[in-house]
This record gives structure tokens, C-alpha cells and sequence, in this order.
């Protein structure tokens, strides 16, 4: 069937109806409104696993507990890198799309049906995963790495999501058509709307390297055809590994922009900027895959320096354009709301409280403060030699993927969970502390594992113990690892309770606004005025930047002082 | 889709998504894969001990 008659059928599709939301106003595709629930709540489920996965994990590479035995800990390193870093984030980006795709542009979904083949594939091959893997017939680890070989329906189960996942995208795209064919918005799409679609295209060569990786590995796990080349698949499984968190990170910043507009009423400075920004990632953002690569003697110089550094860093400048443009943003909002005390008084008055706004806050501190300023340093062709195969890597991704992505996203689910299912929060009173408890557990998890990486401690290693060679303050700092991981699990668990309780028993909210969690208000006797035009309407912000430009300054010259160190010259 | 001659070529870029997504499949198939892989079949095979 073509595009065109698959349109025409779809008019009668369940997914041209729709509702007006009470709280927004704005139209909710039924259709979009029933995959967002299914893949969001899908989402949570493997955040679920993942997240009891990694408290088992926590308190095994916590020397003084050390509590899963040899077989069982690299089954479950293998089963908590699948369900966190694919299986929660994939199904919540697919989420993130047919709500970016429908909602704020007034659109449907293009077709339910495709949604349907895309969300039973995702579903029926993460579930494969997940079996075999507890089966104890997987214990490859994520990467999977040739020639460490797993059960066929292993790479079966990843090829069904990759492909499930690549329709999904397909829906999105086929989505932003129909609306445009149908005028459902004018000029520019929106710039959330923009920032999924960012995503999305960074998903399709994602999940093409998937497809590429996985069919001859699936083919020679049957004993078909023969061994693909050990370093080819490191270099295409990266395209899957790598690019997917890169998908992450643009939807993240798609849901900065969001709940920054929906608890302080900011919008972007200059949206231009912002979508350069935008375009920068879907151009060059891909390309650090490479990172994994650094130590690999297949691939040169020149491909390793082009390559790990985004082009050059324009990624990371893409990055910084949003890390600075997002509290900007925040801070012209407050100031035109009568904010004006000092340098930092807008700050006092953001709604802290709201668990949406909070979530964001610190999803974008750790992004940048821990996770960007340490993944650009051990990014470096040189730096990472010193790092690469340590427990500094997962001390980074573990503040970019968990404390920047997974806190953002649970800070969308405060406001999409009442929207949709049309329930308000229970336990709101613990609501508003889960955010600070999660990003405080993951920080100290972040920084456990940095500083225990930077003495030397490998990743995914059972056992340090036998090489004899670590002291007192490599095991303090795993302690603090673990003692991370269980603030982090627990909030975790606290987030997964709110959002199932909710679901079940919250109060219905048809016919009236959502439950207000709080956004920022006017000062008392101020009226609200544009700063648009004020240059210093953002000095806050510009003070804030250039901490963060001194602490980059400083790590990046402490580790090439480590790495001088290695080998002095005297 | 429809395009304006008179809008600056930046905004005609990011109000294109089809372009935005050959370039964002093109540019990373390129740059990364394609001479990565390269760069691994040029690799001289190991003379036997």
C-alpha cells in the first residue's frame, strides 16, 4: 500500500479522532495518546528492572559486600546495560516522538497500525532479551563483543527492537508529513517538536548500525555464514551502543526547552540559535563513537582525532549553546516576572518544588557540570588512555544517560502521567523530594566511580581484589558508589510507585486542569515585562557559564597532568 | 515541501527535515562508518609464525 492510500485509509483510523485537553487547551490525538501510554508505561517497567539490576550490581563492585556470585554478576551487567541504556530509553523516546509528532502541532498519528507492528516488535524482542539473558544463555555483557558469542534469539530480541524502533521513527516522520500536507501548523515547527525530530534522525543511523551489527552476528550465531571481523563489529556495534545515547541527549534537551516553558512560562532567546544548536547535533553528534574506539590499533590517527571530537567539537558546541540558552531563557523569564534582586535572586524564586522543574534543573547540572565537562576530557585521543577500560567511563556515562536523560525524562512523566491518563499525583508531598533524592544518589554514584576509576579500578570486573594493588581509597569511594546506588535505586523505586499508583489510584482530573505542582509567579507588586531587549537581562546565567568554563579549564589541565605524570621527563 | 527563495538558507535548512535527515544519515555513514571500515580492510594481513 502507498503512503498516499494508507493516508486515505486512515482517515477512518481511531488515530484521526481526538480530545481538547482541559489543562492546555491543545488537541490529543486519541490515537498518539494510546501509544504514548503504552510505550511510556513499557518504559517504566524496564527502568524497573534495570534499576533493581543495578543495586545488585552496586553492592558487588562494593568490595566490602561483594554480593552476586562470578556468573551471576556479568548476567546481570548484561541485563542492566540492555534494559537502561535500550530498553527504558527507547521505549520512552518512542513515547516522546508520537507526542512531539501530534500534540504541539495539532496533528494525528499517521497510522495506529504501524504504531501496533512497532510497539509488539520493540515488546516481543526485549522480552527474548531479557529470557535468555536469565537463562543464563547471554552472559556477553551489552557490547556483546565477538568472539564471546550468545543464544541466537539474544541478537533475534535486539534486531526486533532495533527494527521495531526504526518504524516507530518511520510513524514520527510520516506524522510531521501528513501535518504539514495538512497545514495543522504554521511557519516553523515548534521547537520541541524540532528538538524530537533531531532525535529521531539520529535514531535512523543509530539503529541502521543495529540492523548492520546484529544480521550477520544473528546469521553466524545460527552457524550459517562465518565469523564477521572482531573489530568491524566493535566499530559498527558503537553506531548502535554510541549513537543511541546521542538520541538521549537530543530528546533531553527537547525536554529542557519543554518543562522550562511549562514551570517558568521561558521561551528560547533566540530559537534560531536554539535550532542551529539542533542541527549541529544531527550533523556531527554521531560521529563520537569513536570514543570507544581510542585504544583500538584497526583504525588511525586521523579518523580517531576527526571523529572523537565531534568535528572538531561542533557538538559540543552545540551542547554549550543549550546549557547556556536554557537558563538563560529561565532567568529573562524571572526577570521579566520582577526577579530581580542581584546576580542570583531569580534563582531563589524558581519553583522548587514543582518535582517537573527540579528534575530538569538537575538533569541539566549533571549533564554538563559531571557528564559533559568529564566525557569531552576522556574523549581525548591522548587523556583517554588513562581512563579507557576504568571505572571513570561508566563514573561519566553514568551522569549523562542517568543523572542528565533518566532524571529529564521522569521529570516529563510529572506532567504526562496527569495529562494523559487524566489522573492527578498521589503522594505529591514525595513527589517533590524524588527528583533531589535521585539526583543525589546518582551524583554520588557518578563520583564513586570517577575516583575509583581514576586509581586504576577496571569496569566490569568481579572481583579487584586478587590484583592487589588497590588501597583504602579506591575501596572508600566504591563505598560511596554503593551507598549512591542505594539513595539512587531507592528514588528509583519511589518514582516507579508514584507513577503505577498513579495510574490506578490517582484521583481522575477528566473535565478539569491537572493538579498545579507549582510554577514560578510574579514579585509581589512587580509587573510582568519583556527583558528581550536587556543584553544584561542574563547576568545570572553568564556568571553561572563561567564557573562552568573554569571547572572544564581545570579538569581538562588536571588530567593532562596525569597523563604527563605517567610517563615524566626529567 | 514548499520553500521560500527569500528566507535566509540557514532557516531553510532547519525548516527541512528531509534534507536534515539525508545530511544526518549522510554525514556520520561517511565520516564514521564508511572510513572506519576503510581503514579495516587496509589492515595487512598477519604473515603466519
Amino acid at each position: 500500500m502507498s503512503l498516499l492510500s494508507r493516508y486515505n485509509a486512515s482517515l477512518s483510523d481511531p488515530a484521526a479522532k481526538s480530545r481538547t485537553c482541559a489543562t492546555t487547551g491543545l488537541n490529543v490525538c486519541l490515537g498518539a495518546e494510546r501509544f504514548i501510554k503504552l510505550n511510556a508505561v513499557s518504559a517504566i517497567v524496564f527502568l524497573l528492572l534495570g534499576g533493581i539490576a543495578a543495586i545488585l550490581l552496586a553492592l558487588t563492585r562494593w568490595q566490602a559486600i561483594h554480593l552476586l556470585p562470578v556468573d551471576w554478576f556479568y548476567r546481570i551487567v548484561t541485563f542492566h546495560g540492555l534494559n537502561m541504556l535500550i530498553f527504558w530509553i527507547l521505549f520512552f523516546e518512542v513515547a516522546i516522538l508520537y507526542f512531539a509528532a501530534t500534540i504541539p502541532i495539532n496533528s494525528r498519528l499517521f497510522s495506529t497500525k504501524v504504531a501496533w507492528v512497532s510497539f509488539a516488535m520493540m515488546l516481543v524482542g526485549a522480552v527474548m532479551v531479557n529470557v535468555i539473558i536469565l537463562r543464563g544463555q547471554a552472559d556477553v555483557m551489552m557490547t556483546s563483543y565477538l568472539p564471546l558469542l550468545a543464544h541466537p534469539v539474544f541478537y533475534l530480541g535486539i534486531i526486533l527492537v532495533a527494527v521495531g524502533t526504526l518504524i516507530g521513527v518511520f510513524n514520527f516522520f510520516a506524522t510531521l508529513y501528513i501535518a504539514r500536507r495538512d497545514n495543522t501548523y504554521e511557519g516553523s515547527l515548534p521547537l520541541v517538536t524540532f528538538g524530537a525530530a533531531a532525535a529521531a534522525i539520529i535514531a535512523v543511523v543509530t539503529l541502521l548500525h543495529g540492523a548492520i551489527v546484529m544480521l550477520p552476528t544473528f546469521s553466524f550465531s545460527m552457524g550459517w555464514t562465518a565469523e564477521p571481523d572482531p573489530m568491524w563489529y566493535r566499530m559498527i556495534w558503537w553506531g548502535l551502543g554510541h549513537m543511541s545515547q546521542q538520541v538521549n541527549v537530543a530528546a533531553m534537551v527537547a525536554v529542557w526547552y519543554l518543562i522550562a516553558y511549562l514551570a517558568t512560562g521561558a521561551k528560547p532567546i533566540n530559537e534560531t540559535v536554539c535550532r542551529a544548536a539542533f542541527v549541529l547535533y544531527v550533523l556531527f553528534i554521531n560521529l563520537a563513537s569513536a570514543h570507544h574506539l581510542l585504544v583500538d590499533p584497526g583504525v588511525g590517527p586521523a579518523w580517531k582525532m576527526w571523529n572523537t571530537s565531534y568535528a572538531m567539537y561542533l557538538a559540543v558546541l552545540a551542547s554549550m549553546i543549550h546549557a547556556f540558552t536554557v537558563p538563560a531563557s529561565v532567568e529573562m523569564a524571572m526577570r521579566g516576572k520582577g526577579h530581580r534582586r542581584g546576580i542570583f535572586g531569580w534563582i531563589l524564586a524558581l519553583p522548587w518544588r514543582n518535582p517537573a522543574f527540579s528534575a530538569a534543573a538537575l538533569s541539566l547540572l549533571i549533564f554538563g557540570f559531571v557528564g559533559g565537562i568529564t566525557g569531552v576530557t576522556l574523549g581525548t585521543v591522548q587523556i583517554n588512555i588513562i581512563a579507557h577500560n576504568t571505572l571513570r567511563i561508566p563514573g561519566h556515562f553514568h551522569a549523562t544517560v542517568v543523572g542528565g536523560t533518566t532524571l529529564a525524562f521522569m521529570g516529563l512523566a510529572y506532567y504526562v502521567i496527569p495529562l494523559l491518563f487524566r489522573r492527578d499525583f498521589i503522594a505529591r508531598g514525595l513527589a517533590r523530594i524524588q527528583p533531589w533524592l535521585f539526583g543525589g544518589g546518582i551524583l554520588l554514584v557518578s563520583i564513586g566511580m570517577s575516583f575509583a576509576g581514576s586509581m586504576g579500578v577496571a569496569r566490569r570486573t568481579w572481583d579487584i581484589e586478587p590484583a592487589g594493588i588497590y588501597g583504602p581509597a579506591a575501596h572508600l569511594f566504591l563505598g560511596v558508589m554503593g551507598i549512591g546506588a542505594i539513595i539512587a535505586v531507592a528514588a528509583l523505586l519511589l518514582f516507579v510507585v508514584l507513577c503505577v499508583g498513579t495510574v490506578l489510584f490517582g484521583v481522575r482530573n477528566n473535565g478539569r486542569a491537572m493538579a498545579d505542582w507549582g510554577a514560578a509567579q510574579t514579585a509581589p507588586g512587580a509587573k510582568e515585562t519583556s527583558l528581550l531587549h536587556d543584553h544584561w537581562g542574563m547576568k545570572g546565567t553568564m556568571a553561572l557559564t563561567s564557573v562552568f568554563l573554569l571547572c572544564f579549564a581545570v579538569y581538562y589541565f588536571a588530567n593532562w597532568k596525569a597523563l604527563a605524570d605517567v610517563w615524566p621527563v626529567r | 515541501m514548499k520553500t521560500n527563495p527569500e528566507e535566509p538558507l540557514l532557516k531553510r535548512l532547519m525548516d527541512n527535515i528531509w534534507l536534515l535527515l539525508v545530511l544526518g544519515v549522510a554525514i556520520p555513514m561517511v565520516s564514521y562508518t564508511l572510513w572506519g571500515w576503510i581503514e579495516l580492510m587496509l589492515i595487512p594481513p598477519a604473515p603466519l609464525p
